[in-house]
């Protein structure tokens, strides 16, 4: 798309999205959010930028390849289930760890696999409908 | 197949020694529990693995798994060290290894496991292990052949097998097979002849018994190693050990004794001709192990002391004597680049050491006194009298055991102490870690055999009290057992093979003739093959027809077609439409989505289209907002701007819509989407009629905080509560990008290759 103002709009947008959509992954325990709706957003983010500059440039803005991407997201969310694992508790079991503290209230803030398994899905998808977008786009 | 190189290969070999070592430790650790088992104190270990479901990882050392784990481990560290030098220099030999050593761990947890389904896993996993380590030349299509016909044949018994271990499970209520025998015999019961056939399919594809024998002689496609350790203690043994391990509760009944008898009897003594028949000399080995095969299922019918002290004591002496003698057949292989029985002779000389190992293993299969394989005739005739078919089993014996004796002579005393032959190889000592293997299996059979008393203490009586259920009284196992009719019957075998010896020759090319007449299994099993291949070809290409719409119109024909027929038989009351209390806005709401698809519907271009259905997943989106689910709203918002996204991306490259409409309007799709349109409201309409289940919405209200430490409930659910699910979910969203991804590529990259051939 040869729009300059879309183009130059584009550049500023990105960033602007993809920030909102680590936002929303952070947020989505409490509020409305979480990593498939961040994952969505942050697709979306660099749709607009490889629709604006065109596929090749949105890659190598992303500098790993959307595949690699989804699959590390695969394997995180993984490790975060069997992280419980080898503590002995079933199999996807939260663990959850409060730093300065031992319990939500007294603590400052927590360690916890649930939000890690959240980064695994929010990967999954920014890489799995990237891989899609970027190969329909390239298709000649 | 034997390879040449320098003699200090083995050491360069590390995979192999290192195996070598682990299993003898374990062999090490196994002699162990031989005086525990033997004062008939059988061990358990217990690992729960899914006991809501009583399958357990249950493993116990008694008589039977001892001797056969002894067996498996000792013979298995010998093999490996043998395989080192046998296939040092192999490009590929680390992988050999590793299947051997996968193989061997499957086969002892078959042995040591009591839990069924436990049994089951590993008896699935020596399948697979072993169909590696048969294919392992796997550069040549016969030997993939055979290796893919022992898998396909095995699996196909082992299935009828989980069936089989099923039944049990439901009828008798324990997987534990100590349990199971504990309770005794359950012939009789309703579904026992059921579970009798199911198990029998399985050991008796495993065990290679006719008519299902053809795949162990083309399983001899393997390396020698691999043929000596398959065939002599493990493999084909997996069927005879499950007969033998369930016997107690399997045995009792009139078909247990017939077709165990009859299917072992004609196993052996067709096994037998076979052996006589063939000028390879693995091959031949090949059959006497099926010949082995089916005597011991031939003992096993029986419930007497004196039959299954034979089973167990031919047991023992069958796995020494052939493993050594395959292990010896692999020395001479590797010395004279040959196997052919016509023409090895006189090797005496050039391989003393081999010569005298082969004696060893031969006097003991031939069963001359007072090898162990002696005993085991004797005890054998003794059992046989007993049995109570006893008119066809004896004789059927006689004619197996003669032939055997004839068979030792052409296997280990013809090659070395006949006539000398003409070799394409000038023939020499083979280096010690190959002669290390049947010297000590050559003087194990000797060994037991002078110590009868020993032996009986130590390993058959604590393996016929596990069979029998019951401790056993013994006694049985002597050299000299006094003037009697197994003694007259070992005597009438030794005339009778040295006879069959001495006109082996002649008798080989009479028994080609038959075998030419006779139907070929063999090749049945590729025709077997090839049609039912045909037959998958055939539906597929019915069912799969590669055009993306006619598959739609199938599924939600289904689809239409069932929630209809539901919905009839159901008998459904009255549906009540209520249009009252409908806000101005979700009026406003449901005029978008109707327009929506009205546009979708009228228009002619792709493009259209694809705005009217964004049109209607953002009024669905409104929807989810005004029943306050911003969650749920945000993702379908988001959703629909990418499929926007995509599709119009998909279409840019599609041809525009036939004008005329013909292929995308016609009649039976407006039928169809009417259809499923009108199924679909009622559904959600009975669906919102029924009184809404709180029960699930108040936990994860209550639960989501005190619980999972969230406030937003979707996402607690999603990363907390359902996590699996979560993961199968992203799992599939990987696969499926990956899939398209493929797919885009490739068809990418076969239009470039078109063009480039043009």
């Amino acid at each position: 798309m040869n729009s300059i103002i879309f183009t130059a709009a584009a550049r500023l947008l990105v960033s602007l999205l993809f920030v909102f959509s680590l936002f929303m992954l952070l947020r989505g325990h409490h509020l409305p959010g979480g990593g498939f709706i961040g994952g969505l957003i942050g697709a979306v983010a660099f749709i607009v930028y490889s629709l604006a500059c065109g596929p090749a440039e949105a890659r190598k803005a992303l500098r790993i390849t959307p595949e690699t991407i989804a699959m590390l997201g695969l394997g995180l969310a993984l490790l975060a289930g069997m992280f419980s694992f080898f503590l002995g508790d079933p199999l996807f079991t939260g663990q959850w760890y409060w730093v300065g503290g031992d319990s939500y209230e007294t603590s400052a803030f927590s360690l916890n696999t649930v939000l890690v398994f959240d980064i695994g899905v929010y990967l999954v998808v920014l890489g799995g409908i990237l891989s899609l977008t970027y190969a329909f786009e390239e298709e000649t | 197949m034997a390879e040449h190189s320098d003699p200090n290969a083995p050491w360069k070999t590390p995979s192999g020694i290192g195996t070598s070592v682990v299993t003898a430790a374990l062999f090490v650790f196994f002699l162990q529990y031989l005086p525990v088992v033997a004062a008939g104190e059988p061990v358990r270990w217990v690992i729960p693995w899914i006991p809501s479901l009583d399958i357990n990882l249950t493993f116990w050392i008694d008589g039977l798994s001892l001797m056969f784990a002894l067996l498996i481990t000792g013979i298995g560290a010998m093999v490996m060290l043998y395989a080192a030098k046998y296939l040092a220099g192999h490009p590929q030999y680390d992988r050999f290894a590793l299947y051997l050593f996968s193989f061997m761990l499957s086969m002892l947890g078959l042995v040591l496991a009591d839990n069924l389904i436990a049994l089951f896993v590993f008896w699935e996993l020596t399948t697979f292990t072993s169909y590696l380590l048969i294919g392992f030349t796997h550069t040549d299509p016969k030997s993939r052949r055979n290796a893919l016909q022992a898998l396909l044949l095995t699996a196909a018994g082992g299935l009828a097998l989980l069936a089989g271990f099923i039944l049990i499970g439901i009828t008798q209520g324990t997987f534990e097979m100590s349990e199971l025998n504990a309770a005794g015999s359950i012939a009789g019961q309703p579904f026992y002849l059921g579970i009798l056939i199911l198990v029998l399919l399985g050991a008796f594809t495993k065990s290679a018994q006719v008519p299902f024998h053809f795949w162990l002689p083309n399983a001899m496609a393997a390396p020698t190693p691999v043929s000596a350790y398959l065939h002599s203690a493990t493999m084909v043994k997996g069927g005879v050990y499950l007969l033998a391990r369930m016997h107690p509760s399997l045995s009792g009944s009139d078909v247990w004794v017939w077709v165990l008898t009859i299917f072992g009897a004609v196993t052996a003594v067709f096994a037998s001709f076979m052996a006589l028949r063939q000028t390879d000399l693995k091959q031949t080995l090949a059959y006497t192990t099926l010949m082995a095969l089916g005597t011991l299922i031939m003992f096993l019918a029986g419930s007497t002391g004196y039959a299954i002290t034979a089973a167990m004591t031919f047991l023992l002496v069958h796995s020494l004597y052939k493993a050594g003698l395959f292990l010896m057949i692999g020395v001479v292989d590797h010395a004279t680049h040959t196997r052919d029985a016509n023409l090895l002779g006189g090797l005496r000389s050039a391989m003393p050491v081999t010569a005298m190992a082969a004696a060893a293993a031969g006097l003991a299969m031939a069963g001359i006194p007072p090898f162990l394989g002696f005993i085991a005739k004797e005890v054998a005739y003794a059992g046989a009298l007993e049995m109570r078919l006893w008119l066809f089993v004896v004789p059927m014996a006689l004619v197996a055991f003669a032939l055997m004796f004839a068979v030792a002579g052409i296997v280990a005393y013809k090659p070395f102490f006949g006539p000398q032959g003409k070799l394409p190889h000038e023939p020499h000592e083979g280096p010690w870690p190959m002669l290390l293997g049947p010297v000590t299996l050559g003087v194990l059979g000797l060994l037991f055999g002078l110590m009868p008393g020993l032996t009986a203490y130590f390993l058959i009586e604590p393996a016929v009290a596990a069979v029998m259920g019951a401790p056993d009284t013994g006694g049985r196992v002597k050299l000299w057992a006094g003037f009697n009719l197994p003694l007259l019957l070992s005597l009438i075998t030794f005339a009778l093979g040295f006879v069959l010896y001495r006109v082996h020759l002649d008798l080989r090319a009479r028994l080609a003739r038959i075998e030419a007449r006779a139907p070929d299994l063999d090749a049945g099993w590729d025709v077997f093959l090839d049609r039912f291949m045909a037959l998958a070809k055939g539906q597929t290409r019915l069912i799969q027809t590669g055009v993306l719409r006619q598959y739609m119109f199938t599924t939600f024909a289904v689809f239409a077609v069932t929630v209809f027929i539901t919905l009839l038989a159901r008998d459904v009351g009255g549906l009540t439409l209520g249009f009252g209390g409908l806000s101005f806005m979700e009026w406003g709401v449901a005029a978008l989505i109707v327009a929506g698809t009205v546009l979708v519907l009228l228009t002619s271009s792709r493009i259209v289209a694809l705005v009217g259905l964004g049109v209607v997943g953002i009024g669905v989106a409104l929807i989810f907002i005004m029943y306050s689910a911003p969650d749920v709203a945000i993702t379908q918002l988001l959703v629909e701007l990418l499929v926007v996204v995509l599709l119009a991306l998909a279409f840019l490259k599609m041809p525009n819509l036939d004008p005329s409409g013909a292929q995308s309007h016609s009649f039976a799709n407006a039928v169809l989407a009417g259809a499923v349109g009108v199924l679909t409201t009622v559904v959600v309409l009975l669906v919102v009629d029924q009184p809404f289940d709180r029960r699930l919405s108040d936990f994860f209200e209550a639960a989501s905080w005190t619980e999972a430490f969230g406030r937003n409930i979707v996402n607690v659910i999603l990363v907390d509560f359902r996590t699996l699910d979560t993961f199968g979910e992203i799992a599939v969203v990987l696969i499926a990008a990956l899939g398209a991804f493929a797919l885009l590529k490739g068809a990418a990259r076969a239009r470039v290759g078109k063009e480039d051939r043009e």
